[in-house]
């Protein structure tokens, strides 16, 4: 196989205009994503860490088109995912999924779960038997540890890390090739937040997923990125192998976050 | 403060610390469908001057619960058993203090923001957001006053959001809580908190919605405080790394009881109760490790095992361990942890 970039972005932005007061206008803007550029293989997780602000999640959803950006390049197996449209738009759109922050407002509390993972089918494989569908999402929601039992139940019935199993299972249903995770354990106890990383680390092998993983937090970060970027007021000021960014970092910012991280002593 | 050893024969330990908080078997009862839940299970602590005690628990474990409870901030319907004695800063070190669970509501009152006080995970909901945070500090001072003098209130205000570290106290009083960055407003909150010079402060999650720069300052904030005012801090958290930073020793909560407590670095250096030593194990380093995942999740408290609320988790279950709730055993002087496997001073083997 020709080795070929899983995704480039160049010189990615985007800026809001801001709002002085309700009856004004006004001209100044204020850019949450400044020139963002970065390259990831196929099977990389990156780890985009920053303070809240930082343009991380404009980002993450810049690169899903969730939000346009004002300029820039964003090449997805060497195709040009800005221009897409139509049909190429839902091929490309159905090989990357998220995964959000909060697992109680991202899920419909009038759905079942069987029918909140099995959504994604019945939009882009509306051909798909009802039986075959019930029979993937009974196939994925076993692989992210829930029992079949979940299908007829509520999200309001599962507790917080089960919850973002469900979000997890509807990601991966449509077998993406790359996965963004928006602060998927912050919401979490330290000890489910754990059982979420495990799964997301078991679940990117089995898959060969492309992992971006956002987080405030460098410690969860570290967990599972091959590659980690800093992000400071919509800028990547440090961008390299996570060896190489956590344990020898070069830009201030990164030695200030990393001298802020609460520490366990061992 | 040095106390002498005369006044107190009962302690000799008081002669070191004067102790402003002893909670002795609290339990909060709360009604639900299938009868009472207890959030918070015969809990006992002392809590002494110029010390921070960290509660460490995850979601369901009943620290917050806890934190209420002694504010008298518990939700209605709900039942307390057990005593809470205060002990007033200037009172005789002999005296009793007073029960928090037998003072009647305007008593309770009297003690919230003058005694004892308490800061939140997120300043944004616990600021009125229509009131500049000056006022907001006044009207804190104000109700403690009998004759309030409101040039002394405002002067006592500002001079509080300087204590507090913020830059410029005129300015930001004139301020809306909106107008102010997470960490501001924490400030403010904690300004606020200790504007009616409480000698206890709870403190729950204070630093958890913060970003880790923010969250640095506020901590180095408090311990400053600590310091400076003599406050005894009830630190709660779920988050081991700052635990380790702020406290001089640890409780450790599940499902609502106390399952381990001892000094700081002894707890986390060498832990004596499974769940402790699961956690640490769960809890993100900055090194890429593995971390090890307690399985399964925390019990409802509706159906809470017969035996350790740990028990179905635990990697050393023995069938004994369901048969009765194990008694908190001393592991050493003052280290001690619920579990039937802690029978002597040797840490256990992790494997």
């Amino acid at each position: 196989m020709q080795s070929e970039k899983f995704l480039e972005v160049h010189n990615l932005k985007k800026s809001y205009s801001v709002s002085t007061g309700a009856f004004t206008k006004s001209n100044r803007r204020t850019v949450a994503v400044d020139n963002v550029s970065f390259a990831l293989e196929r099977g990389d997780t990156l780890g985009i860490v920053g303070e809240s602000g930082c343009g991380k999640t404009t980002l993450a959803r810049m690169i899903l088109r969730l939000i346009e950006p004002d300029s820039g390049e964003i090449l997805f197996r060497n195709q040009n995912w800005l221009r897409a449209r139509g049909s190429d738009l839902r091929a490309l759109r159905r090989t990357m999924q998220m995964i959000f922050q909060d697992p109680v407002a991202s899920l419909n509390p009038r759905m079942k779960v069987g029918a909140i993972v099995g959504e994604p089918l019945a939009v882009h494989e509306p051909n798909l038997s009802r039986r075959d569908r019930r029979k993937r999402v009974a196939e994925i929601l076993e692989l992210v540890g829930l029992g079949l039992e979940s299908l007829y139940r509520y999200p309001h019935e599962f507790s917080g890390g089960q919850r973002q199993r469900i979000g997890i299972a509807r990601a991966l249903i449509l077998r993406p090739e790359l996965v963004i995770g928006d602060e998927p354990v912050s919401a979490l106890d330290v000890s489910v937040g754990a059982q979420i990383l495990d799964l997301l680390a078991h679940l990117q092998r089995e898959f060969s997923l492309t992992l971006i993983l956002i987080s405030h937090s460098l410690p969860v970060v570290a967990q599972l990125a091959t590659r980690v970027a800093v992000m400071q007021k919509g800028r990547i000021v440090e961008i390299g192998s996570a060896d190489e960014v956590l344990g020898a970092p070069q830009h201030p910012y990164t030695k200030a976050l990393i001298a802020a991280v609460p520490q366990i002593p061992v | 403060m040095q106390i002498p050893a005369s006044s107190c024969p009962a302690a000799s330990y008081y002669v070191l610390m004067a102790t402003r908080l002893d909670v002795r078997n609290l339990t909060v009862e709360l009604p639900t469908q299938s009868g009472w839940v207890r959030p918070v299970n015969e809990v006992s602590f002392v809590l002494d001057e110029a010390e921070t005690l960290g509660i460490v628990g995850e979601s369901g474990s009943g620290k917050t619960m806890l934190s209420l409870a002694l504010m008298g901030l518990e939700p209605p319907g709900a039942r307390r058993k057990g005593q809470v004695w205060l002990h007033e800063r200037d009172s005789a070190a002999d005296k009793r203090g007073i029960n928090v669970l037998a003072a009647s509501p305007s008593e309770m009152r009297a003690l919230r923001g003058r005694e004892i006080a308490m800061i939140f995970q997120e300043p944004m909901t616990a600021l009125n957001p229509v009131m500049r945070v000056g006022a907001q500090i006044e009207e804190a001072i104000r109700v403690h006053e009998n004759r309030p003098n409101q040039n002394q209130i405002h002067s006592r205000a500002i001079q509080s959001l300087e204590r507090a570290a913020l830059s410029d106290p005129k300015l930001r009083a004139r301020q809306y809580p909106h107008q102010l960055s997470g960490g501001l407003r924490q400030r403010v909150m904690i300004a606020m908190a200790l504007a009616a010079g409480p000698g206890i402060l709870i403190a729950d999650e204070p630093s958890t919605a913060l970003d880790v720069t923010v969250q640095k300052q506020i901590l180095e904030l408090l311990a400053k405080l600590r310091k400076e005012l003599r406050l005894s801090l009830l630190f709660i958290t779920h988050d081991l790394g700052v635990v380790a930073q702020v406290a001089d020793r640890i409780i450790v909560m599940y499902a609502g009881r106390i399952v381990e407590e001892g000094p700081t670095m002894e707890v986390l250096r060498h832990p004596r109760h499974p769940y402790t030593e699961g956690l640490l194990r769960a809890a993100p380093h900055l090194e890429r490790g593995k971390l090890v995942p307690i399985p399964g999740t925390v019990p409802a408290l509706n159906a809470l095992p017969s035996g350790c609320a740990f028990a179905p988790r635990c990697p050393y279950h023995v069938t004994e361990c369901d048969a009765a709730v194990p008694d908190n055993r001393p592991a050493d002087s003052n280290h001690r942890a619920r579990c039937i496997l802690v029978s002597c001073a040797q840490p256990m083997t992790m494997n």
